[in-house]
Protein backbone atom coordinates (compact mmCIF):
# COMPACT_ATOMS: atom_id res chain seq x y z
CA UNK A 1 0.00 0.00 0.00
CA UNK A 2 2.86 2.80 0.81
CA UNK A 3 4.40 1.52 -2.31
CA UNK A 4 1.12 2.47 -4.25
CA UNK A 5 1.03 5.94 -2.50
CA UNK A 6 4.70 6.53 -2.90
CA UNK A 7 4.08 5.99 -6.89
CA UNK A 8 0.73 8.58 -6.28
CA UNK A 9 3.74 10.96 -6.18
CA UNK A 10 5.59 10.69 -8.99
CA UNK A 11 3.84 13.15 -12.00
CA UNK A 12 3.55 10.68 -14.86
CA UNK A 13 2.08 7.79 -13.02
CA UNK A 14 -0.49 9.86 -11.47
CA UNK A 15 -1.36 11.75 -14.51
CA UNK A 16 -1.98 7.72 -15.75
CA UNK A 17 -3.54 6.67 -13.00
CA UNK A 18 -5.65 9.55 -12.62
CA UNK A 19 -7.27 9.43 -16.56
CA UNK A 20 -8.37 5.94 -15.70
CA UNK A 21 -9.52 7.04 -12.29
CA UNK A 22 -11.50 9.95 -14.39
CA UNK A 23 -12.99 7.34 -17.13
CA UNK A 24 -14.58 5.36 -14.11
CA UNK A 25 -15.81 8.17 -11.87
CA UNK A 26 -17.17 10.72 -13.99
CA UNK A 27 -19.90 8.38 -15.05
CA UNK A 28 -20.81 7.42 -11.64
CA UNK A 29 -20.47 10.74 -10.31
CA UNK A 30 -23.26 11.84 -12.94
CA UNK A 31 -25.66 9.00 -12.41
CA UNK A 32 -25.30 9.56 -8.54
CA UNK A 33 -25.80 13.21 -8.78
CA UNK A 34 -28.84 12.48 -11.36
CA UNK A 35 -30.96 10.25 -9.74
CA UNK A 36 -30.49 12.07 -5.74
CA UNK A 37 -31.35 15.39 -8.23
CA UNK A 38 -34.26 13.58 -9.62
CA UNK A 39 -35.21 11.68 -6.17
CA UNK A 40 -34.78 15.56 -4.36
CA UNK A 41 -36.54 17.58 -6.56
CA UNK A 42 -39.30 15.39 -7.95
CA UNK A 43 -40.01 12.47 -5.47
CA UNK A 44 -39.40 13.40 -2.30
CA UNK A 45 -42.51 14.70 -0.43
CA UNK A 46 -43.11 18.19 -0.03
CA UNK A 47 -42.62 19.98 3.71
CA UNK A 48 -45.08 20.54 5.91
CA UNK A 49 -43.78 24.26 7.30
CA UNK A 50 -41.89 24.97 3.35
CA UNK A 51 -43.84 23.48 0.69
CA UNK A 52 -41.78 22.83 -2.25
CA UNK A 53 -39.18 25.77 -1.62
CA UNK A 54 -37.23 23.21 1.13
CA UNK A 55 -35.90 21.25 -2.22
CA UNK A 56 -32.99 23.43 -2.93
CA UNK A 57 -31.97 21.65 0.39
CA UNK A 58 -30.79 18.56 -1.76
CA UNK A 59 -28.52 21.11 -3.09
CA UNK A 60 -27.32 23.91 -0.55
CA UNK A 61 -26.33 21.28 2.44
CA UNK A 62 -24.38 18.87 0.00
CA UNK A 63 -22.26 21.77 -1.46
CA UNK A 64 -21.38 23.27 2.42
CA UNK A 65 -20.84 20.05 3.44
CA UNK A 66 -18.20 18.90 0.57
CA UNK A 67 -17.01 22.63 0.83
CA UNK A 68 -16.35 22.40 4.48
CA UNK A 69 -14.41 19.05 3.72
CA UNK A 70 -12.57 20.47 1.24
CA UNK A 71 -10.72 23.44 3.47
CA UNK A 72 -9.68 20.34 5.54
CA UNK A 73 -8.62 18.49 2.43
CA UNK A 74 -6.49 21.23 1.62
CA UNK A 75 -5.18 22.17 4.78
CA UNK A 76 -4.20 18.03 4.74
CA UNK A 77 -2.74 18.33 1.46
CA UNK A 78 -0.57 21.71 2.51
CA UNK A 79 0.65 19.73 5.36
CA UNK A 80 1.83 16.68 3.81
CA UNK A 81 3.57 18.87 1.39
CA UNK A 82 5.56 21.21 4.02
CA UNK A 83 6.28 18.07 6.04
CA UNK A 84 7.44 15.53 3.28
CA UNK A 85 8.34 18.57 0.22
CA UNK A 86 6.33 16.25 -1.85
CA UNK A 87 5.05 18.04 -5.04
CA UNK A 88 1.91 15.85 -5.77
CA UNK A 89 0.41 17.22 -2.14
CA UNK A 90 1.33 20.42 -3.41
CA UNK A 91 -0.66 20.65 -6.45
CA UNK A 92 -3.34 18.68 -4.41
CA UNK A 93 -3.99 21.48 -2.36
CA UNK A 94 -3.62 24.33 -5.49
CA UNK A 95 -6.57 22.16 -7.32
CA UNK A 96 -8.88 21.83 -4.49
CA UNK A 97 -8.85 25.89 -3.30
CA UNK A 98 -10.65 26.84 -6.40
CA UNK A 99 -13.03 24.37 -6.64
CA UNK A 100 -13.58 24.39 -2.50
CA UNK A 101 -14.34 28.21 -2.79
CA UNK A 102 -17.04 27.37 -5.96
CA UNK A 103 -18.86 25.29 -3.61
CA UNK A 104 -19.39 27.64 -0.62
CA UNK A 105 -20.22 30.15 -3.03
CA UNK A 106 -22.84 27.83 -3.88
CA UNK A 107 -24.15 26.98 -0.75
CA UNK A 108 -24.61 30.45 -0.02
CA UNK A 109 -26.11 31.50 -3.22
CA UNK A 110 -28.78 28.59 -2.98
CA UNK A 111 -28.56 29.75 0.75
CA UNK A 112 -29.62 33.02 0.30
CA UNK A 113 -32.20 31.56 -2.81
CA UNK A 114 -33.78 29.40 0.10
CA UNK A 115 -33.63 32.43 2.48
CA UNK A 116 -36.26 34.60 0.39
CA UNK A 117 -39.24 32.84 0.39
CA UNK A 118 -38.84 31.16 3.42
CA UNK A 119 -37.63 33.99 5.66
CA UNK A 120 -38.70 36.84 3.41
CA UNK A 121 -35.15 38.33 2.80
CA UNK A 122 -32.11 37.08 1.20
CA UNK A 123 -29.71 37.37 3.44
CA UNK A 124 -29.74 36.91 7.23
CA UNK A 125 -26.67 36.79 9.36
CA UNK A 126 -27.42 33.83 11.11
CA UNK A 127 -24.65 31.40 12.59
CA UNK A 128 -24.56 28.80 9.55
CA UNK A 129 -24.92 31.50 6.81
CA UNK A 130 -21.73 33.57 8.98
CA UNK A 131 -19.86 30.90 9.29
CA UNK A 132 -19.70 29.61 5.52
CA UNK A 133 -19.22 33.34 4.51
CA UNK A 134 -15.68 33.35 6.75
CA UNK A 135 -15.06 29.70 5.07
CA UNK A 136 -15.31 31.92 1.74
CA UNK A 137 -13.01 34.29 3.00
CA UNK A 138 -10.42 31.81 4.03
CA UNK A 139 -10.58 29.88 0.78
CA UNK A 140 -10.28 33.06 -1.55
CA UNK A 141 -7.35 33.98 1.44
CA UNK A 142 -5.59 31.18 0.05
CA UNK A 143 -6.04 31.60 -3.41
CA UNK A 144 -5.36 35.23 -3.24
CA UNK A 145 -1.73 34.22 -1.84
CA UNK A 146 -1.39 31.70 -4.20
CA UNK A 147 -1.89 34.27 -7.21
CA UNK A 148 0.03 36.91 -5.45
CA UNK A 149 3.43 34.97 -5.31
CA UNK A 150 5.88 34.48 -8.37
CA UNK A 151 7.81 32.19 -7.15
CA UNK A 152 5.20 29.15 -7.36
CA UNK A 153 7.04 26.80 -5.47
CA UNK A 154 7.10 29.54 -2.19
CA UNK A 155 3.47 30.20 -3.15
CA UNK A 156 2.49 26.75 -2.42
CA UNK A 157 4.35 26.56 0.96
CA UNK A 158 2.95 29.54 2.34
CA UNK A 159 -0.40 28.63 1.09
CA UNK A 160 0.12 25.49 3.19
CA UNK A 161 1.17 27.79 6.34
CA UNK A 162 -2.07 29.89 5.66
CA UNK A 163 -4.15 26.33 5.02
CA UNK A 164 -3.40 25.25 8.33
CA UNK A 165 -3.71 27.97 10.31
CA UNK A 166 -6.83 28.11 8.58
CA UNK A 167 -7.79 24.52 10.04
CA UNK A 168 -6.68 24.87 13.39
CA UNK A 169 -8.85 27.85 13.16
CA UNK A 170 -11.99 26.56 11.89
CA UNK A 171 -13.67 25.16 14.74
CA UNK A 172 -12.94 27.83 17.11
CA UNK A 173 -14.17 30.24 14.19
CA UNK A 174 -17.48 27.80 14.03
CA UNK A 175 -18.00 28.07 17.64
CA UNK A 176 -17.56 31.81 18.25
CA UNK A 177 -19.94 32.79 15.50
CA UNK A 178 -22.59 29.79 17.44
CA UNK A 179 -21.89 31.58 20.27
CA UNK A 180 -21.95 35.11 18.65
CA UNK A 181 -25.90 34.54 17.45
CA UNK A 182 -27.23 32.82 19.92
CA UNK A 183 -26.46 36.06 22.02
CA UNK A 184 -27.91 38.45 19.65
CA UNK A 185 -30.71 36.15 18.01
CA UNK A 186 -33.49 38.03 17.22
CA UNK A 187 -36.78 37.14 18.75
CA UNK A 188 -38.73 37.34 15.21
CA UNK A 189 -37.18 34.79 13.33
CA UNK A 190 -36.95 31.16 14.44
CA UNK A 191 -35.87 29.49 11.81
CA UNK A 192 -33.59 26.67 13.24
CA UNK A 193 -36.43 24.43 13.82
CA UNK A 194 -34.42 21.60 14.16
CA UNK A 195 -37.69 18.99 13.75
CA UNK A 196 -36.04 15.45 12.79
CA UNK A 197 -35.85 14.71 8.95
CA UNK A 198 -38.35 12.40 7.92
CA UNK A 199 -36.49 9.43 6.29
CA UNK A 200 -38.30 10.50 2.91
CA UNK A 201 -36.24 13.19 2.88
CA UNK A 202 -33.38 12.38 4.18
CA UNK A 203 -32.38 9.85 2.09
CA UNK A 204 -31.88 11.68 -0.98
CA UNK A 205 -30.13 13.94 1.18
CA UNK A 206 -27.66 11.82 2.20
CA UNK A 207 -27.83 10.25 -1.80
CA UNK A 208 -27.20 13.87 -2.61
CA UNK A 209 -24.45 14.38 0.03
CA UNK A 210 -22.18 11.48 -1.71
CA UNK A 211 -22.80 13.04 -5.38
CA UNK A 212 -21.28 16.15 -4.38
CA UNK A 213 -18.58 13.93 -2.35
CA UNK A 214 -17.76 11.75 -5.99
CA UNK A 215 -18.42 15.54 -7.61
CA UNK A 216 -15.74 17.59 -5.88
CA UNK A 217 -13.47 14.42 -6.26
CA UNK A 218 -14.07 14.37 -10.25
CA UNK A 219 -13.50 18.03 -10.36
CA UNK A 220 -10.22 18.37 -8.39
CA UNK A 221 -8.74 15.17 -10.52
CA UNK A 222 -9.24 17.40 -13.75
CA UNK A 223 -8.19 20.52 -11.95
CA UNK A 224 -4.94 18.50 -11.08
CA UNK A 225 -4.86 17.06 -14.50
CA UNK A 226 -4.74 20.49 -15.87
CA UNK A 227 -1.95 21.69 -13.30
CA UNK A 228 0.23 18.84 -14.59
CA UNK A 229 -0.36 19.76 -18.49
CA UNK A 230 0.45 23.31 -17.73
CA UNK A 231 3.46 22.38 -15.17
CA UNK A 232 4.97 19.55 -17.19
CA UNK A 233 4.08 20.76 -20.71
CA UNK A 234 7.62 20.90 -22.15
CA UNK A 235 8.37 16.94 -20.23
CA UNK A 236 8.83 14.45 -22.61
CA UNK A 237 6.36 11.69 -20.48
CA UNK A 238 3.65 14.15 -21.46
CA UNK A 239 4.39 14.69 -24.95
CA UNK A 240 4.86 10.87 -25.12
CA UNK A 241 1.46 10.49 -23.43
CA UNK A 242 -0.15 13.11 -25.86
CA UNK A 243 1.47 11.86 -28.76
CA UNK A 244 -0.33 7.97 -28.58
CA UNK A 245 -3.70 9.33 -27.49
CA UNK B 1 33.36 21.21 21.16
CA UNK B 2 32.39 25.16 22.81
CA UNK B 3 32.30 26.76 19.15
CA UNK B 4 29.21 24.33 18.40
CA UNK B 5 27.40 26.16 20.70
CA UNK B 6 25.44 29.37 19.81
CA UNK B 7 27.02 31.87 21.85
CA UNK B 8 24.22 33.42 23.44
CA UNK B 9 21.63 31.72 25.75
CA UNK B 10 18.14 30.93 24.05
CA UNK B 11 16.74 33.37 26.70
CA UNK B 12 19.64 35.85 26.41
CA UNK B 13 19.01 35.92 22.27
CA UNK B 14 15.32 36.62 22.99
CA UNK B 15 15.88 39.47 25.27
CA UNK B 16 18.40 40.68 22.66
CA UNK B 17 15.97 40.99 19.90
CA UNK B 18 13.25 42.11 21.87
CA UNK B 19 15.59 45.44 23.01
CA UNK B 20 17.01 46.01 19.46
CA UNK B 21 13.52 45.89 17.98
CA UNK B 22 11.99 48.43 20.85
CA UNK B 23 15.15 50.63 20.44
CA UNK B 24 14.07 51.05 16.78
CA UNK B 25 10.23 51.20 17.44
CA UNK B 26 11.45 54.16 20.04
CA UNK B 27 13.48 55.64 17.54
CA UNK B 28 10.84 56.26 15.34
CA UNK B 29 7.99 57.76 17.42
CA UNK B 30 5.73 58.31 14.75
CA UNK B 31 5.38 54.55 14.08
CA UNK B 32 3.90 54.34 17.79
CA UNK B 33 1.54 57.54 17.55
CA UNK B 34 -0.02 57.00 14.19
CA UNK B 35 -1.75 54.07 14.90
CA UNK B 36 -3.46 55.93 18.09
CA UNK B 37 -4.52 58.90 16.23
CA UNK B 38 -5.78 56.39 13.49
CA UNK B 39 -7.54 54.85 16.25
CA UNK B 40 -8.80 58.34 17.41
CA UNK B 41 -10.14 59.63 14.29
CA UNK B 42 -12.00 56.43 12.88
CA UNK B 43 -13.60 56.37 16.10
CA UNK B 44 -14.83 60.08 15.77
CA UNK B 45 -15.92 59.09 12.13
CA UNK B 46 -18.87 56.85 13.80
CA UNK B 47 -20.48 59.40 15.49
CA UNK B 48 -20.57 61.17 12.65
CA UNK B 49 -21.59 58.70 10.43
CA UNK B 50 -24.50 57.52 12.51
CA UNK B 51 -25.67 60.48 14.84
CA UNK B 52 -24.94 62.05 17.69
CA UNK B 53 -27.86 60.31 19.72
CA UNK B 54 -25.85 59.27 23.12
CA UNK B 55 -28.20 56.30 23.43
CA UNK B 56 -27.57 54.77 20.19
CA UNK B 57 -23.74 55.28 20.18
CA UNK B 58 -23.40 53.84 23.95
CA UNK B 59 -25.80 51.06 22.50
CA UNK B 60 -23.09 50.54 19.26
CA UNK B 61 -19.77 51.46 21.21
CA UNK B 62 -18.55 48.39 22.15
CA UNK B 63 -18.94 46.66 18.54
CA UNK B 64 -17.74 50.52 17.42
CA UNK B 65 -13.92 50.31 19.73
CA UNK B 66 -13.30 46.54 18.92
CA UNK B 67 -13.65 47.10 15.30
CA UNK B 68 -11.48 50.22 15.05
CA UNK B 69 -8.96 48.52 17.13
CA UNK B 70 -9.11 45.32 15.01
CA UNK B 71 -8.41 47.67 11.90
CA UNK B 72 -5.63 49.85 13.70
CA UNK B 73 -3.95 46.22 14.53
CA UNK B 74 -4.15 45.39 11.15
CA UNK B 75 -3.21 48.69 9.49
CA UNK B 76 0.65 48.17 11.86
CA UNK B 77 0.49 44.36 11.28
CA UNK B 78 1.56 45.80 7.53
CA UNK B 79 5.08 46.86 8.36
CA UNK B 80 5.88 44.82 11.51
CA UNK B 81 8.35 42.80 9.53
CA UNK B 82 8.93 44.87 6.68
CA UNK B 83 11.80 47.02 7.85
CA UNK B 84 13.81 44.04 9.13
CA UNK B 85 13.39 42.70 5.77
CA UNK B 86 14.03 45.66 3.58
CA UNK B 87 17.82 46.00 5.53
CA UNK B 88 18.42 42.29 5.17
CA UNK B 89 18.65 41.73 8.97
CA UNK B 90 15.64 39.19 9.09
CA UNK B 91 18.00 36.59 6.35
CA UNK B 92 20.54 37.04 9.07
CA UNK B 93 18.17 36.25 11.37
CA UNK B 94 17.06 33.16 9.58
CA UNK B 95 20.24 32.06 9.58
CA UNK B 96 21.07 32.63 12.68
CA UNK B 97 21.65 29.41 15.02
CA UNK B 98 18.46 30.15 16.99
CA UNK B 99 14.94 29.06 16.18
CA UNK B 100 13.37 31.97 13.68
CA UNK B 101 9.98 30.99 15.55
CA UNK B 102 11.64 32.51 19.05
CA UNK B 103 13.25 35.60 17.21
CA UNK B 104 10.09 36.29 15.52
CA UNK B 105 8.62 36.01 18.93
CA UNK B 106 10.31 39.12 20.75
CA UNK B 107 10.14 40.86 17.31
CA UNK B 108 6.36 40.73 18.07
CA UNK B 109 6.53 41.19 21.58
CA UNK B 110 8.49 44.15 21.28
CA UNK B 111 5.89 45.27 18.43
CA UNK B 112 3.12 44.33 20.96
CA UNK B 113 4.25 46.52 23.22
CA UNK B 114 4.36 49.68 21.10
CA UNK B 115 0.86 49.20 19.55
CA UNK B 116 -1.64 46.99 20.61
CA UNK B 117 -0.47 47.32 24.45
CA UNK B 118 -1.14 51.15 24.01
CA UNK B 119 -4.27 50.98 22.37
CA UNK B 120 -5.95 49.22 24.97
CA UNK B 121 -4.57 51.36 27.57
CA UNK B 122 -6.25 54.45 25.29
CA UNK B 123 -9.74 52.64 24.81
CA UNK B 124 -11.27 53.34 28.29
CA UNK B 125 -10.66 57.28 27.18
CA UNK B 126 -12.11 56.37 23.74
CA UNK B 127 -15.28 54.35 25.62
CA UNK B 128 -16.10 56.99 27.46
CA UNK B 129 -16.30 59.60 24.28
CA UNK B 130 -18.79 57.46 23.05
CA UNK B 131 -20.92 56.81 25.89
CA UNK B 132 -19.64 53.48 26.85
CA UNK B 133 -21.07 52.73 30.55
CA UNK B 134 -18.83 52.99 33.27
CA UNK B 135 -19.18 49.54 34.16
CA UNK B 136 -17.75 48.49 30.58
CA UNK B 137 -14.21 50.56 30.41
CA UNK B 138 -12.67 48.39 32.97
CA UNK B 139 -13.62 45.00 31.55
CA UNK B 140 -12.80 46.89 27.38
CA UNK B 141 -9.22 47.60 28.91
CA UNK B 142 -9.05 44.15 29.83
CA UNK B 143 -10.51 42.92 26.49
CA UNK B 144 -8.25 44.43 24.84
CA UNK B 145 -4.90 43.80 26.29
CA UNK B 146 -5.62 39.90 25.70
CA UNK B 147 -7.32 40.58 22.42
CA UNK B 148 -4.71 42.70 20.69
CA UNK B 149 -2.06 40.21 21.85
CA UNK B 150 -4.25 37.66 19.48
CA UNK B 151 -4.22 40.13 16.62
CA UNK B 152 -0.62 41.16 16.63
CA UNK B 153 0.34 37.66 16.84
CA UNK B 154 -2.37 36.76 13.82
CA UNK B 155 -1.27 40.17 12.35
CA UNK B 156 2.46 39.06 12.50
CA UNK B 157 1.74 36.12 10.52
CA UNK B 158 0.16 37.76 8.14
CA UNK B 159 3.08 40.36 7.53
CA UNK B 160 5.28 37.48 7.38
CA UNK B 161 3.22 35.68 4.11
CA UNK B 162 3.07 38.94 2.61
CA UNK B 163 6.41 40.73 3.39
CA UNK B 164 8.43 39.86 0.06
CA UNK B 165 5.02 40.62 -2.25
CA UNK B 166 4.34 44.18 -4.04
CA UNK B 167 0.94 45.69 -2.39
CA UNK B 168 1.04 43.11 0.19
CA UNK B 169 -0.68 45.17 2.88
CA UNK B 170 -4.40 44.60 1.27
CA UNK B 171 -3.45 41.09 0.42
CA UNK B 172 -2.51 41.13 4.28
CA UNK B 173 -5.84 42.45 5.59
CA UNK B 174 -7.91 39.93 3.30
CA UNK B 175 -5.83 36.40 4.67
CA UNK B 176 -6.30 37.75 8.68
CA UNK B 177 -10.15 39.42 9.04
CA UNK B 178 -11.20 35.92 8.99
CA UNK B 179 -8.73 34.61 11.82
CA UNK B 180 -9.80 37.70 13.46
CA UNK B 181 -13.12 36.95 13.98
CA UNK B 182 -13.62 34.88 16.70
CA UNK B 183 -11.25 37.12 18.87
CA UNK B 184 -13.81 40.22 17.78
CA UNK B 185 -16.61 38.15 18.99
CA UNK B 186 -15.39 37.65 22.24
CA UNK B 187 -13.85 40.70 22.95
CA UNK B 188 -17.47 42.38 22.34
CA UNK B 189 -18.68 39.84 24.38
CA UNK B 190 -16.96 40.58 27.22
CA UNK B 191 -17.33 44.52 26.94
CA UNK B 192 -21.94 43.99 26.43
CA UNK B 193 -21.81 41.51 29.37
CA UNK B 194 -20.21 44.06 31.07
CA UNK B 195 -22.53 46.96 30.05
CA UNK B 196 -25.39 44.59 31.13
CA UNK B 197 -24.54 44.15 34.29
CA UNK B 198 -23.26 40.77 34.30
CA UNK B 199 -20.36 38.85 34.87
CA UNK B 200 -18.08 38.84 31.86
CA UNK B 201 -15.39 36.57 33.14
CA UNK B 202 -16.24 33.47 30.95
CA UNK B 203 -15.45 35.65 27.76
CA UNK B 204 -12.21 37.28 28.91
CA UNK B 205 -11.64 33.36 29.91
CA UNK B 206 -11.70 32.17 26.30
CA UNK B 207 -9.73 35.31 25.37
CA UNK B 208 -7.32 34.45 27.81
CA UNK B 209 -7.21 31.17 26.26
CA UNK B 210 -7.10 32.32 22.96
CA UNK B 211 -4.17 34.93 23.48
CA UNK B 212 -2.16 31.82 25.16
CA UNK B 213 -2.77 29.64 22.58
CA UNK B 214 -1.75 31.84 20.01
CA UNK B 215 1.27 32.27 21.93
CA UNK B 216 2.56 29.23 21.54
CA UNK B 217 1.00 28.04 18.11
CA UNK B 218 1.09 31.60 16.11
CA UNK B 219 5.21 31.35 16.26
CA UNK B 220 5.96 27.99 15.14
CA UNK B 221 4.04 29.44 11.83
CA UNK B 222 5.74 32.35 12.07
CA UNK B 223 8.53 30.65 11.62
CA UNK B 224 7.91 29.00 8.22
CA UNK B 225 6.04 31.78 6.71
CA UNK B 226 9.29 34.47 7.08
CA UNK B 227 11.42 31.47 5.48
CA UNK B 228 8.86 31.02 2.60
CA UNK B 229 8.93 35.36 1.99
CA UNK B 230 13.05 35.20 2.27
CA UNK B 231 13.17 32.26 -0.73
CA UNK B 232 11.09 33.63 -2.95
Amino acid sequence: MWTFIHKLGSPPWFFRFSGTLVRWLLPITVTLLLVGAIWGLLVAPPDFRQGNSYRIIYIHVPAAVVALAGYYLMAFAGAVSLIWRIKMADVTMRASAPVGAILTAIALVTGAIWGKPTWGTWWIWDARITSMLILLFLYLGVVALFEAYENKTAAARACAVLSLVGMVNIPIIYKSVDWWYSLHQPASIKFSGESAIDSSMLYPLLLMIVAFYFLFTVTLLLNMRAELVWTHRESGWLKQLVGDS
Amino acid sequence: MPSDRPLLSLRAAFLRQFLRNGRGIMRRPADVANPLLFFFMVITLFPLGLGPDPIRLATLAPGILWVVALLASLMVSAKLFASDFEDGSLEQLALAPYPLAVTALAEVCAHWLATGFLLALASPIFGVMLGLPNEGLLTLLVSLLLGTICLTLIGALGSALTVNIRRGGLLLSLLIIPLNVPVLIFGTAAVREAVQGGNPESWLALLGGLALGSLVVVPLAIGPALRVSLDS
